[in-house]
C-alpha cells in the first residue's frame, strides 16, 4: 500500500513539475538594472542570478534592460512593456516612481520592484519586495560583539533613512546581545558614492579603538573595506559577500538574497499565484536574508553554531530584531 | 593632550587624503585655462583615468605604471578636446560635455570587456606606495599611530601633488613657456604676432590637463582606494574646476582651495564622530558652505583670463 502511495506521489509530482514547465514555456520575465548596470556584482548581478536560475528550473525566457542614467528608468519599462512581457522587475528603490506610473498608465501589465513599497497605494498590478534587513544586520553585529577584543565596534551607513537606519538599529542589537558592555559608533557619510569619506570614517573609529566596523552604504563601503585592509582591521560587508574584497579584512557580510526574491516571484507568477498590490517580505524565515558562505573562514565555528541558534529562535518567531530607534530602546 | 593631538592629526591627515586627488585636475584646469580653453571635462578625464590606472594596476601588478596610464588615459581625451577647440573651432563647453559623457562611457565599456560585464576592476594587488613608511613603527624614528604617523605617513600621491602645484607655479610664473601661455590666454592676436604659436601653447596646454585629470584618477582608485567602481569618481573633475576659479586660475590658489575643501571634510568627519547635534545631512553641507565662505570673504572677485572661451582665428583665410 506504502509503495502504490510513494509511486502515486512521485507521479503526479512528475504531472505537476511537467505541467509547470510546459505551461513555463512561455512565461517571459524581464527586469530593468539601475545605473549600476546588470554586473555592479550587488543589487542588480543578484537580481539576474535570481531570473537565471528560474530560467533554468522552470524553462521560461528572461531578460534584462540596462539604465544608463536615472532618467532612463520610465523609457526601459516603456520598452519592456511594449514587448510584451509576464512580468517586469525595477531593481532597486530608485524606480519607486517609474514602476508606479508605468503601472498605473498600463494596468493590465504586471510589475514588480525591489526594495519598495508603496503601502496601501500599491496599484492591483504591482508587487513589492522588501527585506528585513535588520535580521542579517542582527546577526553580523552579533559575531561582532563576540569577536571584538577592544569592546569598541562601528557602523558606517551611507544616506541616514529609514531603510538604512534598519541595518545600524539591526546591528546595534546584535552587539547589545552578544556584548552588553560594548561601545557601537554609529555615523552616516550622507552619500552612497563618496568612498573617500567612508575611509576617513573607518580611519577614525578605527583610531578611536574599534576593531570591527559594519557599512551599509554601498560605494561608500570600498573606503571601509580599504581602511580597515590598510590597518590590518575587520570590516563587515553588505548586500553581496564582500570577502571577495579583501579577502582577510572582511570578516562576514550581511546578505540580501535579492536572487531569492526574484526567483519566488517568479515562481509565484509561473503558479499562476502572483497577486498585485501586495508587499512580500523577505527575512530569514524565507531565506531572503542571512550571512555571508565566508563567514567560516574568520568567525570561529562556536560563534557560527550561536549565530546558529538565533538564526532558529528568529524564525520561530521567539527573537523580534529592532528595526527603528524606538525598538532598540526597548531591546 | 595625546588625544587632541591624534584629533588634530585625523583632520589634518583626511585633508591631505580628500585634497590630493582634486590637487591634479585643479592644476590641470589652470593650466589649459591659462592657455584659454575651458575644460569642464575634467571630471570624464578623471573618470577614465581612474578605471585605467586601477585596470593597468591589476593586469601588470605595477602601480606606477597604472598611474602613469592613468595620465595618458586621460590625456589622449585631453587630445580629442584640443582637436575639438584648437582645431576645429567649437564650442569649448559643448565639447567639454561631450567629453564628460565619452570618458565614463570609454571607462565602462571596456571595463565590461575585460572584467567579465562588470562595471568595476578587481582589487589590485600593490597600491600606490607610502614612501616614508619606513620612518614610522616600533623602534623607528616615529612611533605608529602618533601624531607624526597620521600626518606624514601618505601615498606618494600626495607629495606629487605638491611637488606638481611648485612645478606649476615655477613654469607658469619664471619660464619663457609659461610667460608664452598666459600671454597665449590673455591676447591670442597679440602673442601669434609675436610668433607665438597659438596652437601648439593651447594643444600641449589642453593635453597637459588631461594628463594631470588622469593622475588625479589614479590618485583616488590605486591610492586612497584599491580598485575602480563606476561611482568612485563622482564630482571631483567639477570641485577641482571650482577650486582653479576659486583659486583664482593660479595654482597657488587652486592648492589652497582644494585644501579648504579637503580640510572641511575632515572637520565634518571629525565632529560627526564626536557625535555633534546637527543631522549629518546637514552637517555634510559643511564643506561647501565652509569653502565658498571662506574663499569669498578672503580671496575676493576673480578675473579669467581675457581671451578664455573665445576662438582664435588666424585670420590667414
Amino acid at each position: 500500500m506504502k509503495t502504490i502511495r510513494t509511486c502515486l506521489a512521485a507521479v503526479f509530482t512528475l504531472v505537476s513539475v511537467s505541467a509547470l514547465t510546459a505551461f513555463a514555456a512561455d512565461i517571459r520575465i524581464a527586469m530593468v538594472t539601475d545605473v549600476g548596470g546588470v554586473n555592479d556584482q550587488s543589487f542588480n548581478q543578484s537580481a539576474w542570478e535570481g531570473l537565471k536560475r528560474a530560467e533554468k528550473d522552470f524553462g521560461i525566457k528572461v531578460a534584462y534592460k540596462e539604465s544608463k542614467q536615472d532618467a532612463d528608468y520610465a523609457p526601459n519599462m516603456e520598452t519592456l512593456t511594449d514587448a510584451g512581457y509576464d512580468l517586469i522587475w525595477g531593481i532597486g528603490f530608485l524606480m519607486g516612481d517609474a514602476i508606479k506610473n508605468t503601472a498605473e498608465i498600463n494596468p493590465d501589465q504586471k510589475y514588480a520592484i525591489i526594495d519598495f513599497a508603496y503601502g496601501p497605494e500599491t496599484p492591483k498590478n504591482v508587487t513589492c519586495a522588501v527585506f528585513q534587513e535588520e535580521e542579517p544586520s542582527f546577526l553580523v553585529g552579533y559575531i561582532a560583539g563576540k569577536m571584538t577584543k577592544t569592546g569598541k565596534v562601528g557602523f558606517v551607513g551611507g544616506i541616514k533613512f529609514p531603510l538604512i537606519e534598519k541595518f545600524e538599529y539591526g546591528y546595534m542589537a546584535g552587539v547589545k546581545l552578544a556584548n552588553p558592555g560594548a561601545e557601537v559608533m554609529s555615523q552616516y557619510a550622507e552619500s552612497f558614492t563618496d568612498a573617500a569619506k567612508g575611509k576617513a570614517i573607518a580611519n577614525n573609529m578605527y583610531q578611536q579603538g574599534a576593531d570591527i566596523v559594519f557599512h551599509a552604504s554601498g560605494g561608500v563601503g570600498d573606503g571601509v573595506i580599504e581602511a580597515a585592509k590598510e590597518k590590518g582591521k575587520w570590516a563587515i560587508g553588505v548586500d553581496k559577500d564582500q570577502n571577495f574584497l579583501a579577502p582577510d579584512n572582511v570578516l562576514t557580510s550581511a546578505m540580501k538574497r535579492v536572487d531569492n526574491a526574484i526567483y519566488d516571484i517568479g515562481k509565484r507568477l509561473i503558479e499562476g499565484q502572483f497577486a498585485g498590490g501586495e508587499t512580500v517580505v523577505y527575512n530569514l524565515k524565507n531565506e531572503g536574508v542571512g550571512i555571508a558562505p565566508t563567514s567560516s573562514k574568520h568567525v570561529p565555528a562556536e560563534i557560527l553554531a550561536e549565530v546558529d541558534g538565533l538564526i532558529a529562535k528568529i524564525k520561530a518567531g521567539e527573537l523580534v530584531v529592532p528595526a527603528t530607534k524606538e525598538a532598540f530602546d526597548t531591546f | 593632550m595625546e588625544g587632541l593631538l591624534n584629533d588634530i592629526a585625523f583632520i589634518i591627515g583626511t585633508t591631505l587624503m580628500y585634497s590630493t586627488p582634486l590637487i591634479f585636475p585643479a592644476i590641470g584646469g589652470v593650466i589649459t585655462e591659462r592657455s584659454g580653453i575651458i575644460n569642464i571635462g575634467l571630471e570624464g578625464m578623471m573618470y577614465f583615468g581612474a578605471f585605467v590606472g586601477a585596470a593597468v594596476a591589476y593586469f601588470t601588478q605595477d602601480p606606477w605604471l597604472g598611474f602613469l596610464c592613468a595620465g595618458l588615459a586621460g590625456a589622449s581625451l585631453g587630445l580629442l578636446h584640443a582637436i575639438a577647440t584648437v582645431s576645429f573651432s567649437a564650442e569649448q563647453i559643448v565639447s567639454g560635455i561631450a567629453i564628460n559623457f565619452l570618458g565614463v562611457g570609454l571607462a565602462l565599456f571596456i571595463s565590461r570587456l575585460v572584467f567579465d560585464g562588470a562595471t568595476q576592476t578587481l582589487t589590485v594587488p600593490n597600491k600606490i606606495p607610502l614612501p616614508l613608511d619606513f620612518l614610522f613603527g616600533d623602534g623607528r624614528l616615529f612611533p605608529s599611530a602618533g601624531f607624526m604617523d597620521l600626518v606624514f605617513n601618505r601615498f606618494a600621491t600626495v607629495y606629487i601633488a605638491f611637488a606638481l602645484v611648485l612645478v606649476s607655479w615655477f613654469v607658469l610664473y619664471r619660464t619663457r613657456l609659461g610667460m608664452r601661455l598666459r600671454a597665449v590666454g590673455e591676447h591670442p592676436e597679440a602673442a601669434d604676432s609675436l610668433g607665438i604659436s597659438v596652437f601648439k601653447i593651447r594643444y600641449g596646454a589642453v593635453i597637459t590637463s588631461g594628463f594631470l585629470a588622469g593622475l588625479g584618477g589614479a590618485a583616488m582608485s590605486i591610492a586612497v582606494v584599491s580598485r575602480f567602481n563606476n561611482t568612485l569618481i563622482s564630482g571631483h573633475g567639477f570641485i577641482a574646476l571650482a577650486a582653479m576659479i576659486f583659486g583664482k586660475w593660479k595654482p597657488q590658489g587652486a592648492l589652497l582651495a582644494c585644501l579648504i575643501f579637503g580640510g572641511a571634510k575632515g572637520l565634518e568627519i571629525f565632529m560627526g564622530a564626536k557625535g555633534v547635534p546637527i543631522p549629518s545631512s546637514l552637517l555634510a553641507t559643511l564643506p561647501y558652505i565652509l569653502t565658498i565662505v571662506i574663499l569669498i570673504g578672503w580671496v575676493g572677485r576673480s578675473q579669467p583670463p581675457a581671451a578664455i572661451g573665445k576662438i582664435f582665428d588666424k585670420g590667414e583665410d
